[in-house]
């Protein structure tokens, strides 16, 4: 009896699902075809790319030697460790130069001279990434702005040199990751009910033990994903490194882009890439178990 | 003038590859459109406008530089675009490993138009099973571009290596500096072209060269206007750069000038070529024919600051360019330019190691 | 003065820009006590509290919690803790972590921590509560736990603003007895805000009414429901028929008072005023003060005798509500709306709209204020 009964149910929920999904699934389609045709498909055809080596004209063949290349050859996997660990640098720096804006805009600011400051942050990305790295530049180049006033107001002799080395690039990467770090990081604070701040203070707590023990862990998610936006965007960032990065100053986006650009080499091309789309996902995936997040949180 | 502007972010670069879905879109071409494919400064706005007065043809330009065209050509199978001005010794490799370009009809263009023995030159360069892909435009030497009171002792590129200098030179980490170098260092690249060993071996040298010269650089310079920056500003002295820049900076200071090394500059020449999917051939025609006018040259040579291959058009050109041009090259220096021969594949591969290497290494 | 207060303010002012919302406030609270401060929404309730709290600071006057002031004191120095209007419990840590947040800023020993936590769990009556995170609790425990998690810290002072506010009817009433019951197991001194008398009367052994920034009265609930010393006491504290009119004629502490509306009431004086003839007046009647009895003779008039206020009126609406069931009565002489009780006996349990009705009560009963515009936004509030 119960069996008989249980099957029918399970048949009538049976058949709605099939209507719910349709409906579904065509409100979903623009999104379905632009994750296929704009994300999927390409690294798709990626993917068939980096297997293959060139034989000679025309001449390809199945195999894993572009992969292969990456580990044994030290210079590229030097340069992939290199921007990886720059990455997290300059995401780390930018937590920790955004949290306190972020704090302000969200917790100390009210009215209009919140939104003064957000704005200001959000000024310098209305002129273009290239517009703003020769902005850094001119102010730090030997014969640039900061040079000079230093040789004006006697603090040093000759003309100093800030470009062309690892702290401009850095400056160069925060400073153009820096909205993107406190969007998240203002929205979140912003669904932080003061008054849970004033019950840490009345309960006894000083300003350090609760940013500790209840902003932060309150703001994780907004910390993870500014974090993953910002070391992805940071990774991939072509511009900046090449252009403030100097002589010694190896970048792997800039590696791809040499081996698609003026080596014509696609399939090696296309292996870098897919390798920094995985070991750069691992790279999240790790940041993530290590703060007790989920992806899940992060896009709440 | 011949300044690349290596600014494609690399997620075009991705995207030029894979999206080839989007291609579609732009397939629908209007039928009175020359989309062309050039450098900076080869089809100034004046000639444009010039061309759509005598034809009521409308000319889109788009501005790169030989790897970023050979991409764009090779994404797309040779669409996109109706006509491409790439340097002729990039053409015929291209062709054999990609079929990015369409046989040129010879007979559509006014040859009578042409410095002759540079015509010549430039179809025997791309030719292709029998059939020629480009003819030659705008021509020009890459060389030394110094402060000639500071760093009047740089006779060649091996002298940008001179401690005397450390920290104020600069060059670019691309194939023309490893065949400069090459040269400057007394041996033949261009003769090693189709020997691989033996330019592997070039290479090696070459690259432990760049390395040990490391030091003295300040920067490898990437876009030209970074370059003349550089240098106007006197943070750079001397640096491995084009004929034009030396002489546009010779404008505002008589000390810097561009000099031909003692080994010889490079020469190139940047040609007309048809993309295999060009929709407009005919407008194709009718450009170059037009720009090779020797009055509609000199505009080009005027805006650009390089000459054409033109014939005639000299005598339309700024005497203070024809000047600078007899200072920088004097008979012997003339005939001494080393013009680039074609690119054999699998080259670019060896050099491309050499130029990782040489980025990777450290500097002190 | 006395070692035993807890709390004192001495002419405490706050002012924002030109609008004071605290206004020359002193209080005096004995050590154990639980004390109310009641007043409608905006009177500037919080805003004291949040003085006491420190997390404001007075624009002058002084606060003193055991005898010592606090003034220049952080609130996480002060021997007083807050019960927030929305228990601001921290939802990132489970109930025990969040009661041991205070202690564990003392620097106690985790096993000691432990011990306090369980006991003040217990207290509450959710021992058993402590590994369950925030969101897995009931509206009535998260109180519970927002109090245990102050009480735990053993403060002079327990500061509650409105925490009963949220809950529903039911629970409210049941968490009334429940906090006096705390209060008086704990012996810790509460400092409670609401606006809800009810609220105040049931718990307090003392009530301060609070009405656009001041003290209007202070006193024990009695007090404050038999003798309101304003007319906003009068009307904000308990249910109150109201009148408005000008005096007639005084004798003693008794005058005869024309009403607005026509007609006439006797009433009498709190202690200690006094009145003019000629002067505007409000008068208060409570509902349970007047006396009703079936009337075959509706048409009699309205009329003052032997020591009573009497007129007639026909029901127009009953208001049942067990034992505390009302009905509206209009007065046929004025059309003014009386509020009267219906008798516990169940004497009037068949009473019917349109009955007519003759309503008594004694003079003492009513309670003449001087005329106040604020009483009468009071009472709207
Ligand atoms: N920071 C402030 N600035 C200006 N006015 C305030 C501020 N805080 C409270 N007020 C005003 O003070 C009055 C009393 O507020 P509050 O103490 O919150 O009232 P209650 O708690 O009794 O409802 C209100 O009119 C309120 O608008
Ligand atoms: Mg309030």
């Amino acid at each position: 009896m119960s069996s008989v009964s249980t099957l029918s149910a399970t048949e009538g929920q049976e058949r709605k699902i099939p209507i719910i999904k349709l409906g579904t699934f065509l409100l979903m389609l623009p999104l379905l075809l632009w994750l296929f045709l704009l994300i999927i498909l390409p690294h798709v055809d990626l993917l068939m790319v980096s297997l293959r080596e060139k034989l000679g004209y025309r001449e390809y063949a199945f195999s894993f030697q572009n992969y292969i290349e990456f580990f044994t050859e030290p210079l590229y996997w030097n340069t992939f460790v290199r921007t990886a660990v720059m990455s997290i640098i300059a995401t780390v720096i930018t937590l920790i130069v955004g949290f306190p804006i972020s704090y302000y805009i969200a917790k100390v600011m009210k009215g209009k001279k919140r939104s003064l400051l957000f704005m200001m942050c959000l000024i310098p990305f209305w002129v273009s990434e290239l517009v703003r790295t020769f902005g850094w530049m001119i102010l730090l180049r030997e014969s640039g702005v900061i040079s000079s006033f230093l040789q004006w107001a006697g603090i040093v002799d000759g003309p100093v040199e800030m470009l062309y080395n690892d702290a401009s690039l850095m400056v160069g990467l925060v400073y153009t990751s820096m909205l993107f770090m406190v969007v998240p990081l203002v929205s979140v604070l912003d669904t932080l009910d003061d008054s849970l701040i004033e019950a840490g203070y009345d309960l006894g707590g000083n300003t350090f033990n609760i940013l500790r023990e209840i902003v932060i862990p309150h703001a994780m998610p907004g910390i993870a994903s500014g974090c993953i936006v910002v070391f992805m965007l940071t990774l991939g960032n072509y511009l900046t490194p090449t252009l403030l990065g100097g002589k010694d100053g190896l970048w792997f986006t800039e590696q791809i882009y040499n081996q698609f650009i003026t080596r014509f080499n696609w399939e090696s091309g296309s292996a870098f890439g897919f390798l920094l789309l995985i070991l750069s996902s691992a790279i999240v995936f790790v940041g993530l178990k290590l703060s007790r997040q989920t992806l899940a949180d992060t896009v709440k | 003038m011949k300044s690349a502007k290596t600014t494609l972010s690399l997620k075009k670069a991705i995207l030029g590859v894979t999206a080839i879905v989007g291609l579609a879109f732009s397939a629908q071409a209007q039928a009175e459109e020359l989309r062309l494919l050039t450098w900076g400064g080869y089809a100034p706005d004046a000639v444009v406008e010039q061309f759509k007065a005598e034809t009521g043809i409308d000319v889109k330009v788009t501005k790169s530089n030989n790897e970023e065209m050979i991409a764009k050509l090779r994404a797309t199978g040779g669409g996109g675009f109706d006509l491409a001005q790439p340097s002729q010794d990039r053409i015929s490799g291209a062709q054999i490993e990609n079929r990015i370009y369409k046989p040129m009809d010879l007979s559509k263009i006014d040859s009578s138009q042409f410095i002759s023995s540079m015509l010549e030159a430039t179809k025997a360069n791309t030719t292709v099973d029998g059939e020629v892909y480009g003819v030659p435009h705008v021509w020009g030497t890459s060389g030394l571009v110094l402060d000639t009171k500071k760093a009047g002792d740089v006779k060649d590129y091996a002298d940008l290596c001179n401690e005397a200098h450390a920290g104020k030179v600069s060059y670019r980490l691309k194939r023309p500096t490893l065949i400069g170098f090459a040269f400057s260092m007394g041996m033949d690249p261009f003769e090693a072209y189709g020997d691989t060993a033996k330019y592997q071996e070039i290479m090696d040298k070459v690259e432990a060269k760049l390395i040990s010269c490391k030091a003295n650089v300040k920067t490898y310079w990437e876009g030209g206007d970074a370059l003349l920056n550089l240098v106007r500003s006197g943070e750079v002295v001397a640096a491995m750069a084009w004929d034009t820049g030396g002489w546009k900076l010779n404008g505002d200071n008589p000390d810097v000038t561009f000099v031909a090394p003692a080994s010889g500059a490079l020469g190139w020449i940047d040609t007309f070529a048809l993309p295999r999917k060009t929709e407009n051939e005919e407008a194709a025609y009718k450009w170059i024919n037009f720009v090779m006018r020797p009055e509609i040259a000199a505009q080009i040579t005027a805006e650009a600051g390089n000459f054409t291959a033109s014939k005639g058009a000299d005598a339309f050109a700024e005497d203070k360019l024809k000047a600078q041009f007899q200072a920088s090259f004097p008979e012997q220096d003339l005939n001494n330019i080393k013009w680039y021969p074609t690119v054999p594949a699998g080259l670019e591969t060896i050099e491309g190691k050499v130029l990782d290497r040489v980025k990777a290494a450290s500097s002190n | 003065m006395s070692t035993q207060l807890d709390l004192e303010c001495r002419q405490v002012v706050k002012s924002f820009g030109k609008f004071t919302a605290v206004d020359n406030v002193s209080l005096e609270i004995p050590q154990g006590s639980f004390f109310s401060i009641l007043g409608p929404s905006g009177c500037g309730k919080t805003t004291l509290l949040r003085m006491l709290a420190g997390f404001i600071e007075p624009t002058t006057g002084d606060i003193r919690i055991k005898d010592k002031s606090m003034l220049g004191v952080p609130p996480n120095k002060r021997p007083a803790n807050m019960v927030f209007q929305h228990l601001a419990l921290f939802p990132m840590m489970n109930v025990a972590e969040n009661i041991a947040y205070g202690l564990k800023r003392r620097k106690m020993g985790q096993a000691e921590i432990d011990r306090k936590v369980a006991d003040v769990l217990e207290r509450v009556s959710l021992p058993d509560a402590g590994a369950k995170r925030i969101e897995q609790l009931s509206g009535g425990q998260r109180q519970r736990i927002a109090i245990a998690r102050s009480l735990v810290l053993e403060p002079a002072l327990l500061l509650l603003d409105e925490p009963l506010g949220a809950l529903d009817l039911k629970l409210r009433e049941h968490m009334k007895v429940e906090l006096k019951q705390l209060q008086h197991e704990v012996g810790t001194t509460f400092v409670y805000i609401t606006h809800d008398q009810s609220e105040a009367l049931v718990m307090s052994d003392n009530v301060a009414v609070m009405n656009e920034g001041r003290f209007e009265q202070v006193g024990t609930p009695q007090d404050l429901y038999y003798n309101p010393s304003t007319a906003f006491v009068a009307g904000f504290v308990g249910d109150a028929n109201r009148w408005e009119g000008r005096i007639e004629a005084l004798d003693g502490a008794q005058a005869m008072v024309a009403l607005d509306e026509g007609g006439v009431i006797a009433t009498s004086f709190a202690p200690g005023t006094s009145f003019a003839v000629g002067e505007n007046v409000d008068l208060f009647v409570r509902p349970e003060a007047i006396v009703i009895e079936r009337s075959k003779a509706a048409q009699e008039k309205a009329r003052l005798s032997g020591g009573k206020n009497t007129l007639s009126g026909v029901v127009q609406n009953l208001l049942f509500d067990g034992a505390n069931s009302r009905a509206l009565v209009r007065d046929q002489a004025t059309g003014h709306e009386v509020m009267v009780s219906l008798p516990q006996t169940g004497a009037f349990s068949d009473l019917k709209p349109g009955e007519a009705l003759v309503l008594s009560w004694d003079v003492e009963k009513t309670r003449a204020f001087k005329a106040m515009k604020a009483a009468r936004q009071g009472i709207a509030a």
